[in-house]
């Protein structure tokens, strides 16, 4: 859980003036069945040049296979899916793009400024080595062999991979997972240079933190489906609101009749209840319960947002129940 | 749709020149990759020559098979051997590793040209598969008595290397089908009876009738009676009978490798 979560709203907004609103990849329509799974319902989905997108969602929401779909990993099982204007597995296109895919195991043998020299061999004008070293922090170890190197390191060196062919378009796929705070915010600044030198970046994370920091465009996935669409601070307002701790003896039953609440769970001894409007409810409880103690009030993050937004999506009868 | 096709027309065009050293670089590393896996070149280059040393070197000391000494028949059957083990540990244990793990789709997400990863596997297992050979020979020559023409010497490394081509396939075809972890023991499982009963461990008549006469239908049984075959211990069976059943065998092989290949797509989600 994210404790502290920077205003959103402090933050410099420039994606106005930086996308130029060309789509350079969408997803039509696409549905994607593994078997029995449904991984992706009839998605609709695009990218504009030079913005950064998060596609934010739960494990297993669907979000790597959108991103194998935009690498030609996958096919569709029906619509289409364009990158570049075609298809995205024509050498055309991926010279054109780069990818940071989660993987669980890399040639161990080979250090790092050789995998870098390999991969850059693929594209026709590649960064220097020297400038993607220090992109992605590299130049210290650039002679080590991957297999040396910290679950950190390599992630960045999977940076560098993706970056080495200087390419108009990013896929990151959980960039920062296992990455210490310190790292992820480097690793955040590498990712905003890159779009200010006009590059577009689709990203996937189950940090909202890093969705609410980074993206101009948050795309919320749920069980293979986009159940919300907007900046950071349009999915934030669609649940505003307060979350209530406290430890109370009143039934959770009659807590979720009550006017404004959204969600009540109980939290070991404590309830938390999600409210539109604290004051209110708090006076209603207080009434109620003259033991209660134990009050915390404070405001939902992205992270509740999301939760909720994921909720409201997935049990109806909940939902019915506090009506 | 239109608009990005206007927007982001295809510009760009491989040169010849850029693929060659993609293709280069490949297999340099492919190769660099192994040759610092102590496990994978020890076990590939170590094995073939231990077996040669004590069965071809100290054992059987000036012994006969037939017409040629068992410290030359043995350089080809243990090279065989070898050739054999190259094959299939660089391509089997290669392709389930890089599959298995996800490091194949980072490649194939990547513009790499299509075959320079096949290439460059096919071509670290040939240096390999030359490299036992050539220590087999040399060994051989130095303390087996071995008298061999370069000439001869030459065209039994090729040919033993070329022929393990289609070990090469059989590598690949078991890399789409087994994980990354079983791969090796899978490979073991395979390869260790395989020699065996092909002949490459003891002379095949030395085996007992019935693995005689399975051991003619085994591919490793033609690559071998093509390397005794040069050094002139063949059993007088056309060298293009044995090259139509390695051929066959190859084809084969890299059918059932591209319906792994394939079936690939889709394993993982999320």
């Amino acid at each position: 859980m994210i404790a502290t979560l920077p205003d959103i709203e402090s933050r410099p907004q420039q994606k106005d003036s930086r996308s130029t609103g060309a789509v350079v990849a969408r997803l039509q329509g696409v549905s994607k069945t593994y078997g029995d799974v449904t991984a992706l319902r009839n998605i609709d989905f695009s990218v504009q040049a030079g913005e950064i997108v998060a596609l934010l969602g739960p494990n297993g929401a669907g979000k790597t296979t959108a991103v194998k779909l935009f690498l030609g990993l996958a096919k569709p099982t029906t619509g289409g899916v364009n990158v570049f204007g075609g298809n995205p597995v024509n050498a055309e296109v991926r010279m054109r793009t780069g990818a940071m895919l989660q993987v669980a195991k890399v040639p161990e043998t080979l250090r790092v400024r050789e995998h870098i020299d390999l991969f850059s061999s693929y594209y026709p004008k590649p960064l220097p080595l020297a400038e993607i070293l220090a992109i992605a922090g590299l130049s210290e170890i650039k002679d080590r062999k991957f297999g040396e190197l910290s679950g950190g390191q390599r992630q960045r060196v999977l940076f560098a991979l993706a970056i080495c062919g200087d390419p108009d378009l990013l896929f990151l796929d959980e960039p920062t997972v296992g990455l210490d705070v310190e790292a992820r915010r480097l690793l955040w600044d590498e990712i905003r240079k890159l779009v200010a030198r006009g590059k577009t970046v689709l990203l996937t994370t189950h940090y909202l933190q890093e969705a609410d920091e980074l993206a101009d465009r948050v795309v919320v996935i749920n069980q293979g489906t986009i159940i919300a669409e907007g900046t950071p601070s349009e999915i934030k307002s669609k649940t505003a609101g307060k979350k209530i701790r406290c430890v109370t003896r009143i039934p959770m039953e009659f807590i979720c009749g009550l006017p404004g609440v959204l969600k009540v769970c109980q939290d070991r001894e404590a309830l938390e209840i999600q409210v539109s409007e604290a004051e209110p409810v708090l006076r209603e409880l207080l009434q109620q319960d003259s033991q209660l103690s134990g009050i915390e009030v404070t405001s939902a993050g992205l992270e509740d947002a999301f939760l909720a937004l994921t909720q409201d999506n997935n049990s109806e009868t909940e939902a019915a129940r506090r009506i | 749709m239109a608009t990005a096709s206007t927007v982001f027309a295809p510009e760009l065009t491989q040169p010849l020149g850029r693929t060659f050293i993609s293709f280069l670089k490949e297999a340099r590393y492919e190769f660099l990759k192994y040759l610092r896996i102590p496990m994978y070149a020890v076990s590939i280059t170590v094995f073939p020559v231990m077996f040669y040393v004590l069965f071809g070197l100290l054992m059987n000391r000036g012994a006969k098979m037939g017409d040629v000494g068992v410290s030359t028949y043995l350089i080809a059957t243990y090279g065989t051997f070898g050739v054999l083990a190259a094959s299939l540990f660089a391509n089997g244990a290669g392709v389930a590793m890089d599959r298995g793990l996800g490091w194949m789709q980072v490649k194939r997400a990547s513009p790499m040209p299509p075959f320079a990863y096949f290439v460059a596997k096919f071509i670290t297992s040939m240096i390999f598969s030359t490299i036992v050979l050539v220590a087999l020979i040399l060994l051989g020559i130095s303390f087996g008595g071995v008298h061999i023409a370069f000439s001869m010497a030459a065209k039994l490394t090729i040919t033993l290397v070329l022929g393990a081509l289609p070990f090469c396939a059989m590598g690949l075809a078991i890399g789409y089908f087994v994980g990354p972890n079983s791969a090796p023991g899978m490979i073991n499982l395979i390869y260790l009876p395989l020699s065996f009963a092909s002949g490459l461990w003891f002379p095949i008549e030395a085996l007992p009738k019935f693995l005689q006469a399975i051991a003619v239908h085994l591919p490793p049984y033609h690559l071998a009676q093509l390397g005794l075959g040069i050094v002139g211990a063949g059993r007088g069976e056309s060298a293009w009978s044995h090259w139509q059943a390695l051929i066959g065998f190859g084809f084969l092989c890299l059918g059932i490798a591209r319906l792994g290949f394939h079936r690939d797509e889709g394993k993982t989600f999320g």
